[in-house]
């Protein structure tokens, strides 16, 4: 089993955003690999793993497009466990999730994994929409929003459960595939492969971390810098940013002392109730 | 040159249009002022004949895809036929409601087309430029699509729902063209069952979190919840934890709900629970702790735990409403 996990580098979600002059202040920020993305690492390092901390399987090859030091975010997640990385250079500002998909399709023609596996959105821009651009670019089936993921022992298809409005939606995808996850393909249980692990194999209730043994390992996995003309991807972006601005902040609230204060001021201020 | 009909696409049941998809409809309608066409349903299932009459009352057309192969929503299956109604009527632009459903085919129509997408637009600006949030809530971001047909998913909670056209418009079928689902297959959707109003179209949202311990101690908030005749909501450790059902999360994961009032009761108020939240016109926080973040973003917050503010609060409310 061959895994495919694109991962975009995004600023830190839980500081402050600067918003002014119709653009987003990066400058100060950390960076770090979108969570969604992270749990799409971890959910493919399972799958190729003999239950537990295993010995691997197949290949997990993560990918990321940005600039040259997005390879601190590809070290982190060949520390975890990933066989090796590839980081193809682009700017963020040059790219859309159109472009971005386009040029994930040609690493996918190239490097021909058998499941494609990643975040259901990025939390800086939330397009959700790469994932299923690039299954249709490929021609491939999709299965977004997973929620755990049962690969079949002949490795040739699984059963999904994706969560979706109505509740809990079961699916069966035959590979290759493109899957996107969302925070419970974490989950103990979540994520399965029948031919490495029994029924009964647990994880940890979340992503790992990259152990001190990982990250002396992660130094001699490869890590390949390529460009997007390198792929023959051609074209533009699709989608234009004209700017940013912040949302209207909220009124200042009050702090009440008692139910019954609360009670008055949703009756009368708000009239809520 | 693509032509100047707007294109939505409606959820429906075998017998009606989903409320889901009205707020697509207003959004259609204010793209077709830009447009200066007609706005056009189309209706993807089988056996959904019905439907498609009763979509019909919101539209000037309905382009109905009636068939057995199209029953369960699979992007494999609708996305083409999304791509054949677009060329069918020479559409400008194809809306739908960021449901799971239009989540998950929109993009995939967008990327058979070559067609740029907007998602989640809480704006109408031009015919091709919409106003989207972007970093969990805590930007703006105004796009503009190049491509000459116009992919985008509308949030629910920003535009209201349609109310059905002054004359219903007429029903046309769709052929399918050649179906494949790629070896996808639906196999079987586990609802959960509520007889409470739908989370992203409730009045009132009363949402526990992690400060509620256990799932025991939801029965005092679906209380209170149903004495205002909202929907009840959770945090994603409430989620995580096993007190509610996933479904019933709000925030980056789960719905995004902007109710006329929102009870956050023992959520502290991560980024990501914010994102489904913030926009409700206003905010109530009970929560222990005085540093707790949603404090910053309620309009009324009450320091106190919830065992000593929920029960007095369903009694006092109670006696407002028996006040009128």
């Amino acid at each position: 089993m061959k895994i495919l996990v694109p991962c975009k580098r995004v600023p830190n979600p839980d500081l402050k955003l600067k918003v002014a002059n119709g653009s987003v202040d990066l400058a100060g920020t950390t960076w770090q690999v979108n969570p969604f993305d992270e749990y799409a690492v971890e959910a493919a390092l399972r799958l190729t793993e003999k239950g537990k901390g295993g010995e691997r399987v197949g290949e997990v090859v993560v990918v990321s497009i940005g600039p040259k030091d997005t390879s601190a975010q590809l070290k982190q997640l060949l520390a975890m466990g990933a066989n090796r990385a590839i980081l193809i250079a682009g700017d963020d500002g040059a790219l859309d999730a159109d472009r971005v998909a386009r040029i994930l399709g040609t690493l996918v023609v190239a490097e021909k994994p058998d499941l494609v596996l990643m975040g259901k959105q990025a939390v800086d821009g939330d397009d959700n929409q790469v994932g299923q651009i690039l299954a249709a670019s490929l021609g491939w089936p999709q299965a977004t929003f997973l929620a755990s993921i049962l690969l079949a022992a002949d490795g040739k298809s699984a059963t999904v459960t994706r969560e979706v409005d109505a509740g809990v939606e079961e699916r069966r995808v035959h590979l290759p595939a493109v899957m996107t996850v969302d925070l419970r393909i974490v989950g103990k249980k979540a994520v399965r492969n029948e031919a490495l692990a029994p029924a009964t194999a647990e994880w940890e209730d979340t992503q790992r971390l990259a152990s001190l043994k990982g990250i002396m390992a992660a130094k001699k996995k490869e890590l390949r810098e390529i460009t997007a003309e390198s792929l023959g991807v051609a074209g533009g972006i699709l989608v234009k940013t004209l700017r940013h601005e912040a949302p209207p902040a909220r009124k200042a609230g009050v702090k009440v002392a008692s139910v019954e204060e609360l009670v008055a001021k949703l009756h009368n201020e708000a009239k809520v109730i | 040159m693509s032509g100047t009909a707007t294109l939505v696409l409606l959820e429906t049941t075998t017998s009606n249009l989903r409320s889901a998809s009205l707020p697509a409809i207003s959004a259609a309608r204010k793209l077709a002022q830009v447009n200066g066409g007609p706005v056009v349903g189309v209706v993807i299932g089988s056996g959904i004949a019905a439907a498609a009459q009763d979509a019909a009352r919101y539209v000037d057309k309905v382009l109905c895809c009636d068939n057995a192969a199209l029953a369960a929503a699979l992007a494999e299956t609708w996305a083409p036929v999304l791509v054949a109604a677009i060329k069918k009527i020479d559409a400008a632009a194809l809306v739908a409601s960021a449901t799971s459903a239009g989540k998950d085919i929109l993009p995939r129509t967008a990327g058979l087309m070559g067609a740029g997408m907007a998602s989640e637009i809480v704006a109408v600006i031009g015919a091709k430029a919409f106003r989207r949030p972007t970093y969990a809530g805590n930007a703006l971001t105004d796009v503009e699509v190049l491509t000459p047909v116009v992919v985008a998913t509308v949030r629910q909670t920003e535009f209201p729902p349609a109310a059905p056209a002054a004359s219903a418009g007429t029903v046309e079928a769709l052929p399918p063209g050649p179906i494949d689902a790629l070896g996808s297959e639906f196999v079987a959707l586990h609802a959960s069952k509520s007889a409470r109003p739908d989370l992203t179209e409730a009045k009132v949202v009363v949402s526990g979190g992690r400060g509620l311990k256990d799932a025991q101690n939801f029965k005092v908030l679906e209380e209170l919840t149903d004495l205002l005749g909202g929907a009840l909501g959770a945090s994603r450790a409430a989620c995580d934890a096993g007190m509610v059902p996933n479904d019933l999360q709000v925030g980056q994961t789960g719905k995004v709900v902007a109710p006329e009032l929102y009870f956050a009761v023992g959520i502290s108020g991560a980024i990501q629970h914010l994102a489904g939240m913030k926009s409700s016109k206003v905010i109530v926080a009970i929560n222990k702790d005085p540093e707790a973040p949603i404090f910053q973003v309620a309009d009324y917050g009450l320091c106190a735990t919830w065992e000593s503010t929920v029960p007095p609060l369903i009694a006092q409310i109670k006696t407002v409403k028996a006040a009128g």
